[in-house]
């Protein structure tokens, strides 16, 4: 597999290993592949059928406001701090289908705060960056996220983000005004802005060790100092390099502020 | 007789009071890690270690990431995340899509654990209503690992423990009752 993933650009070699072996023969049984041969010379032949590899071997199981109580945190606690900048720069690395950078945007614009932010969205797969542009989710969730709308804190009627068209809910289109997407490898590419809140949660927890410590330092030198990194509910900061710069901003929520800077 | 490095015992609804009722067998020092997968809500902050840690003197913790398990240890699969066992040995989380609509679910860790211990691993499956579980005890047995299945007739939520038996033959068929026997007779272990 290894020659195959660097014929296309791509290196996994630093995932976990048996969460990958896992997703790779997942997809091998729901393309019902007859044999390991096939697979591998469809993917070697068929830039198509790799670009659905990529998409389905990575997870990209993903929805808005999810965990209410880390949206709740934001909105009381770090959006007031975000609120004294002029400019506001957010960066959610590993944004899959965009779920939420909508979410994110919809704090925003009921904190005032939208129109002075930029948020920018990055994933490995050009595929979910393609339907996190489009803004369209399926209505089926819409029901759950209204919910976890509420929990977050939300006061508004939530239907009135989206336009639902039989089984799809378009967002307002003014949300994604402040949105930029784009394919951002964490494994191989660099820094590319300085931010002052980097959400990258639920990625680092497929990565092993080696690859976890390059990743933080590269959000690392992506954030400004007194910025915020929010990582997934089980991921830390506890046993990385980085960890003295930075201090848990809330206790309970995996939210840290960088605190100060050494060169 | 092999030793056993690792013991995953998988439940669902009813599955509390076995576990409750089993750990004042394992005696401190005891020297192989448990992982426990229970479905859990995940709306709910659950007490669950709380309660656990109330009834057994080894250490009880939730999976932490990249975590190697260490003897005597009780590890409990977090809410919303599935446990897979690495190729070296340590714990990965994972939060794709749920398996029998079920995340963690018990047929990603049995089957995994599988992978790298092979015949040096335990996997019980007890009462529960749904169908996750089965599929990976088979697996288990497969490479040689020890299963136990709660006896339906014994078991609050049957439908888990019979699903198993209908597509599985495991090594043993015991009542929540000795199941805390059955671990306690792993240690020592016996020598052939």
């Amino acid at each position: 597999m290894q020659d195959l993933f660097l014929h296309y650009g791509y290196d996994f070699t630093e995932y976990s290993k048996t969460s990958l072996q896992r997703r790779v023969q997942r997809l091998f049984t729901l393309d019902k592949f007859p044999s390991f041969a096939e697979f591998r010379y469809r993917l070697k032949n068929d830039p198509h059928y790799f670009r659905r590899f990529v998409e389905e071997i990575t997870v990209n199981v993903t929805e808005m406001l999810r965990d209410p109580g880390f949206y709740k945190t934001l909105r009381a606690k770090i959006l007031p701090v975000l609120a004294t900048y002029p400019f506001i720069r957010i960066w959610h690395a590993g944004c899959s289908t965009g779920e939420e950078v909508y979410s994110m945007a919809i704090l925003l614009r009921e904190a005032g705060l939208l129109h002075k932010s930029l948020l920018y969205g990055t994933d490995i797969n050009p595929q979910v960056i393609e339907r996190a542009r489009s803004g369209i989710f399926p209505v089926s969730q819409m029901q759950k996220y209204s919910s976890n709308y509420l929990q977050s804190g939300g006061h508004m009627d939530f239907s009135s983000y989206y336009t639902a068209n039989y089984d799809l809910a378009k967002f307002d289109t003014a949300l994604a005004e402040k949105m930029i997407f784009s394919t951002h490898n964490l494994a191989s590419d660099f820094s590319f802005n300085e931010f002052q809140l980097i959400l990258c949660r639920n990625v680092l927890i497929y990565f092993e060790r080696g690859l976890q410590t390059k990743v933080l330092n590269l959000l690392d030198s992506s954030l400004e100092n007194f910025g915020f990194l929010a990582l997934g509910n089980k991921e830390s900061l506890r046993f990385s390099l980085i960890a003295d710069r930075y201090r848990q901003f809330d206790g309970k929520e995996k939210i840290w502020r960088k605190v100060n800077e050494i060169h | 007789m092999r030793s056993i490095e690792l013991i995953v015992i998988g439940g669902s609804a009813g599955s509390l009071q076995v576990l409750l009722s089993l750990f004042p067998w394992i005696p401190a020092g005891f020297p192989v890690p448990l992982l426990l997968v229970l479905h859990r809500n995940s709306q709910f902050e659950s007490a669950l270690e709380d309660i656990l840690a109330s009834r057994t003197s080894l250490l009880v913790s939730e999976v932490e990431e990249k975590e190697v398990p260490q003897p005597g240890n009780v590890y409990l699969a977090p809410a919303d995340y599935h446990v897979l066992i690495e190729h070296d040995g340590s714990f990965s989380l994972d939060n794709s899509e749920p398996v029998h609509f079920s995340r963690p679910s018990i047929d990603v860790s049995f089957k995994t654990a599988a992978d790298f211990y092979g015949d040096r691993l335990v996997c019980m499956l007890l009462s529960g209503g749904n169908a996750d579980g089965a599929e990976g005890l088979a697996y288990v047995k497969a490479r040689g690992g020890i299963t136990v299945v709660q006896d339906p007739v014994d078991a609050e939520s049957p439908f888990m423990p019979r699903f198993a038996l209908q597509i599985t033959q495991p090594c043993h068929i015991l009542t929540g009752a000795r199941m805390g026997e059955f671990i306690r007779s792993l240690w020592p272990p016996r020598h052939a």
